[in-house]
């Protein structure tokens, strides 16, 4: 039951084949005994047990809100969530309960949603390893797999799996492991720069970044606001789809958020695959890019081509200057949106007392890690008057000329683009903090943020196992608000891959016991 | 031999029910820290949603002060980190802001007579969309700062004024017509006291045919009358500083009130660079006109200025001459008239219950009322004396039934505000006119009889003589008697 899809949990749910408590307790059973993957920084045992029983009352009286009733699902702790701590992964909000819930959260919770409780990520979204957060890292549930396990050679007999795991890939690693390992059916992540479609790649699972302007950004602490949207992490591309339909639309509260009306779908079954045009961007072939993904890619392409599809190559001739272009960009709105933390109104406040000055000062090296600091610093750089032709602002051109590639793109006909989402599966974790977190991010930033800088939607689909056992995702990049369109195509290779169950031994032991208890979880 | 070169930076708060960009309630001294929306706060993930009453009173504003409005704005962040700025930003328009390029009339008066108004014009550099600050207070002998963030959010619209005065009046002129303007409009209510309105002032001085001066700017100027003092007392100091050898510094300095000079300010160490960037949180801000306006689009989401600009109500300078038309008034009394909170309202009312012509009503309001209500520190409103009353007093003096003295005499009784109508009053202290011919005729007659030699002078032809006559005739009846029938009288008599 707990690997099963949301929809198909949904309907059990309907059903009375199992209760929305017990399918609770048991996904809160399966996080205590999937603690070691450090995937939740907070779990909402009590309100979550009360959320299922509410939602138990409207199934026996019929009365459901809908799909999402009764369905556990996890939240980064970048959301607000009121009454439930809200960290962002750092010392600045350890011990922050906010009094307001993110939109996103909101919507979610009025349509029965069990919130489980917030997952582990980056500092401040700043990262991508999930491995930079004061709580420590993430473990990918697939270093536990029976998958990576048969394929992994120990070095020394001394050498275990405790040395030997895998990041999940960043910043929303916590959501990602969340899904990945089965505690919960859906996971809110956030993407500036593939911070969902990177860990959704790493953990074998569904991540979608939306359009800009689509979802509500109220409530999410904001790394960049002009490209921030919540991120979905689902089982499969249908559950992204009911993800979607329940939180897109305009929200009043967010200006940027677009005014149209927004009408949830359900995605079509494709068969005939022949009227789309699919583009291969030639400059996504980056050196790093690892062979086995390079092949796999080619692989999905000619799937396409002989069902019918027509395959062509592009070029986003831009590509090469966006990781500088990001940085620019970045840096600069960090340096702004971190400058509200100074301990006055809410948050980490250092005993430092000589002048209001220091203790700002105090209280922000106090409560900031490194990454964070540097990017401040960088970002300030950027935004001096002396610098802000140079680099801001030519930033923003580059940013428009990045953007005006995908338009042309789109433009020739071409429907769908098809990248890769990493240069590999993911590394193991004492490799890949032997680079700082900046090299890191420029590194694993370059086929997904180019998205963000044209606020573009996009999917990460898993698609096969590595060598290593572990996952593969590639990536699919839409026209703006089609996601339907997007999600279809998503669907349909979804389908065509088949991209295998993790084996996990815990999630067995949990999930055992639900076929011969079926008959006690109906009604009586 | 010195140019004084005077530009204005003026903040005006927005009247409006909430915040410009939370909703959040505006109220002035409420108790400390209830007013606080989570934008406000700025607690993490909380998003600025544009006040559509603050763009009108803007629009109107610009309107007003003859602007081009901007069709397309733009917000931005100016970084600065104090207490009172929860954010560490407050956002405001550097880049576009909604309305550029206007001017303001403002006349004065050329020595102090009321006679000789000369009329002058400021250009407006700009006014931009802004967010208050809250306000810290600092306790030093407890060392704390104490913030207050009721104010923080609240909008306000920055006005600016090129440096195209000259001296303190003229921009004490300036501030007052412009304040007037606000508050016809409605967009502010622009009480100095209340800090709905706060004056900056930039001032420099150079000689003629030279590059203009180093230029200081003075804050902390807490009513008009401090502004044209603070202006002047800077020129002075720059002219002597200047004559003295000396250099003038690019500072800010603050106007103190109780000593009369300005005074560099403690916190400003170097020129601060706020990183402007823009806010990526709200779109441009678009406003549309009659032509542009498109067909299909939510009406509440848009701004038409023409629609605007058809509703603007009369504005100060239209008003004065809509009076000086409509009442024949001279010029300099419309300007009193509109100075005074209700005094137009009121001289208004009163010629409409009256038969009296309002050039004669005019002297009874600026004279009388107007000396009486600053006398005692009064405002319009809360005059002891209402429309009705004066307008019955007027109508008695305008029928003769009363002297213009005995009206005086009345008028103080009315401020006692007892309740009694003008006609009791006269009732009360005899102060009717004498209707009786017969009995004055005898009492000139009286008089005449008892001032030969006054009789003799005024029969060889002094007739200033008569006056003293007249005088006697009026100490007799008490000051009852209507003046130039008795003059008719006696000269009638001695003419016999």
């Amino acid at each position: 039951m707990l690997r099963a899809s949301l929809r198909q949990v949904s309907a059990a749910l309907k059903e009375g084949r199992v209760t929305p408590t017990e399918l609770c307790q048991r996904c809160l059973a399966l996080i205590k005994s999937t603690k070691f993957l450090n995937a939740y920084i907070t779990v909402a045992e009590e309100t979550a047990l009360k959320q299922a029983e509410e939602s138990e009352e409207r199934y026996k009286r019929g009365q459901p809100l809908g799909i999402l009733d009764g369905i556990p699902i996890a939240v980064k702790d970048n959301f607000n969530t009121a009454g439930i701590e809200t960290t962002c992964a750092s010392n600045m909000l350890k011990g922050y309960i906010s009094p307001y819930n993110a939109t996103v959260v909101q919507k979610l919770l009025d349509q029965g949603a069990v919130l489980l409780g917030k997952t582990n990520l980056d500092e401040f979204a700043m990262g991508s390893g999930s491995t930079d957060g004061v709580f420590g890292p993430v473990r990918n549930p697939w270093s536990y797999s029976k998958q990576y396990k048969e394929k992994s050679v120990p070095k020394s007999h001394s050498e275990d799996e405790e040395s030997n795991w895998v990041i999940t890939g960043g910043s929303s690693g916590g959501s990602a492991a969340a899904v990945s390992s089965f505690t919960c059916f859906a996971a809110l992540g956030s993407d500036t720069g593939g911070s969902t479609r990177n860990p959704a790649a790493h953990c074998g699972v569904v991540g979608l970044k939306p359009t800009y302007g689509l979802i509500s950004r109220h409530g999410l602490i904001p790394l960049v606001n002009s490209m921030d949207v919540p991120g979905i992490l689902t089982r499969c591309v249908d559950d992204a789809a009911v993800l979607l339909g329940s939180l897109a639309g305009h929200d009043p509260k967010d200006s940027t958020t677009i005014q149209d009306d927004f009408k949830p779908f359900e995605l079509p079954n494709l068969t005939d695959v022949s009227k789309l045009s699919i583009g291969i961007p030639k400059e996504y072939h980056v050196p790093g890019l690892s062979s086995e993904i390079l092949a796999l890619w080619s692989k999905a392409a000619e799937l396409f081509k002989n069902a019918g599809a027509k395959v062509v190559e592009v070029s986003l001739p831009h590509t090469r200057y966006s990781i500088v272009c990001y940085h620019v960009l970045c840096t600069a709105e960090v340096a702004s949106n971190m400058a509200r933390f100074d301990g006055l109104e809410y948050g980490h406040r250092s005993d430092m007392k000589d002048s209001t000055e220091s203790m700002y000062a105090a209280t922000r090296r106090e409560g900031f890690n490194d990454v964070v600091r540097g990017r401040i610093l960088s970002g300030n750089y950027f935004l001096l008057k002396q610098n802000y032709e140079k680099y801001f602002v030519k930033a923003q051109k580059v940013r428009r000329l990045i953007a005006n590639d995908f338009v042309k793109v789109f433009r020739s006909g071409v429907d769908i683009l098809l990248t890769p989402t990493t240069l590999s599966d993911a590394a193991p974790y004492t490799q890949f903090i032997q680079e700082d977190n900046r090299t890191r991010s420029a590194q694993d930033d370059i086929l997904t943020q180019a998205a963000n800088m044209a606020g573009l939607p996009a999917i990460n689909v898993p698609t096969a196992l590595s060598e290593r056992g572990l996952p593969v995702g590639l990536q699919f990049i839409g026209r703006s608000f089609q996601e339907k369109q997007l999600l279809t195509v998503a669907k349909w290779f979804e389908k065509q891959v088949q991209f295998p169950v993790i084996q996990l031994e815990e999630v067995k032991r949990h999930d055992s016991g639900v076929f011969q208890h079926q008959k006690s979880a109906s009604f009586s | 031999n010195y140019l004084r070169i005077v530009g204005l930076e003026i903040h005006a708060q927005i009247s409006s029910n909430s915040k410009l960009f939370s909703g959040s309630q505006v109220q002035f001294a409420a108790p400390p820290n209830s007013l606080v929306s989570f934008f406000d706060a700025s607690l993490p993930g909380t998003l600025p949603v544009l006040n559509r009453r603050c763009v009108e009173a803007a629009v109107m504003t610009g309107l007003a002060l003859n602007c081009s409005i901007n069709k397309k704005s733009l917000f931005d962040r100016k970084h600065y980190f104090y207490a009172d700025l929860p954010a560490g930003y407050q956002i405001t328009q550097q880049r576009v802001p909604i309305a550029v390029n206007g001017s303001l009339s403002y006349s004065l008066c050329i020595d102090n007579k009321m006679s000789q108004m000369v009329t002058k014009t400021v250009r407006i550099k700009q006014i931009q969309l802004e967010q208050d600050s809250g306000k810290s207070l600092h306790d030093d002998t407890r060392s704390q700062t104490l913030v207050d963030l009721n104010r923080a959010g609240v909008g306000l619209m920055e006005v600016v004024m090129e440096p195209d005065m000259c001296c303190g009046e003229e921009a004490a002129a300036a501030v007052r017509e412009l304040q007037l303007i606000l508050q016809t409009l409605g967009s502010s209510q622009a009480v100095m006291a209340e800090g709905q309105l706060r004056v900056d002032a930039n001032v420099s001085v150079h000689h003629p045919g030279e590059p203009y001066g180093v230029r200081t700017e003075v804050k902390n100027i807490n009513s008009i009358r401090f502004l044209a003092k603070a202006v002047d007392y800077e020129i002075q100091r720059q002219i002597e500083e200047l004559e003295n050898g000396g250099t003038i510094l690019n500072e800010t300095r603050a106007f103190d009130s109780k000593l009369g000079c300005t005074v560099p300010m403690r916190d400003k160490e170097g020129k601060q660079d706020y990183r402007f960037m823009p806010e990526p949180n709200l779109p441009p801000l678009i406003l549309y006109d009659a032509k542009s306006l498109p067909a299909n689009m939510n009406h509440q989401q848009v701004i038409n200025i023409d629609w605007i600009h058809e509703r603007l109500p009369d504005l100060p300078s239209v008003k004065r001459e809509k009076l000086v038309e409509q009442y024949g008034i001279l010029p300099e009394h419309s300007f009193t008239l509109l100075n005074e909170d209700g005094l137009a309202e009121f001289f208004e009312s009163v010629v409409k219950q009256t038969q009296m012509k309002p050039k004669k009503v005019i002297g009874w309001i600026l004279n009388d009322l107007l000396s009486y209500l600053k006398q005692h520190s009064l405002t319009v409103k809360e005059s002891p004396v209402s429309s009705s009353l004066l307008a019955d007093l007027l109508n008695l003096l305008e029928k003769k039934e009363i002297s213009s003295t005995a009206a005086k005499r009345v008028l103080a009784e009315l401020w006692k505000g007892e309740g009694k109508t003008p006609l009791e009053i006269v009732k009360e202290q005899k102060l009717e006119l004498l209707q009786d011919q017969k009995e004055l005729e005898q009492i000139c007659q009286a008089v005449i009889d008892g001032q030969e030699n006054e009789v003799m002078a005024i029969k060889t032809g002094n007739r200033k003589v008569l006056n003293k006559l007249i005088g006697l005739v009026q100490r007799k009846t008490q000051g009852r008697s209507n003046p130039v029938l008795v003059k008719q009288l006696l000269e009638k008599k001695l003419s016999e």
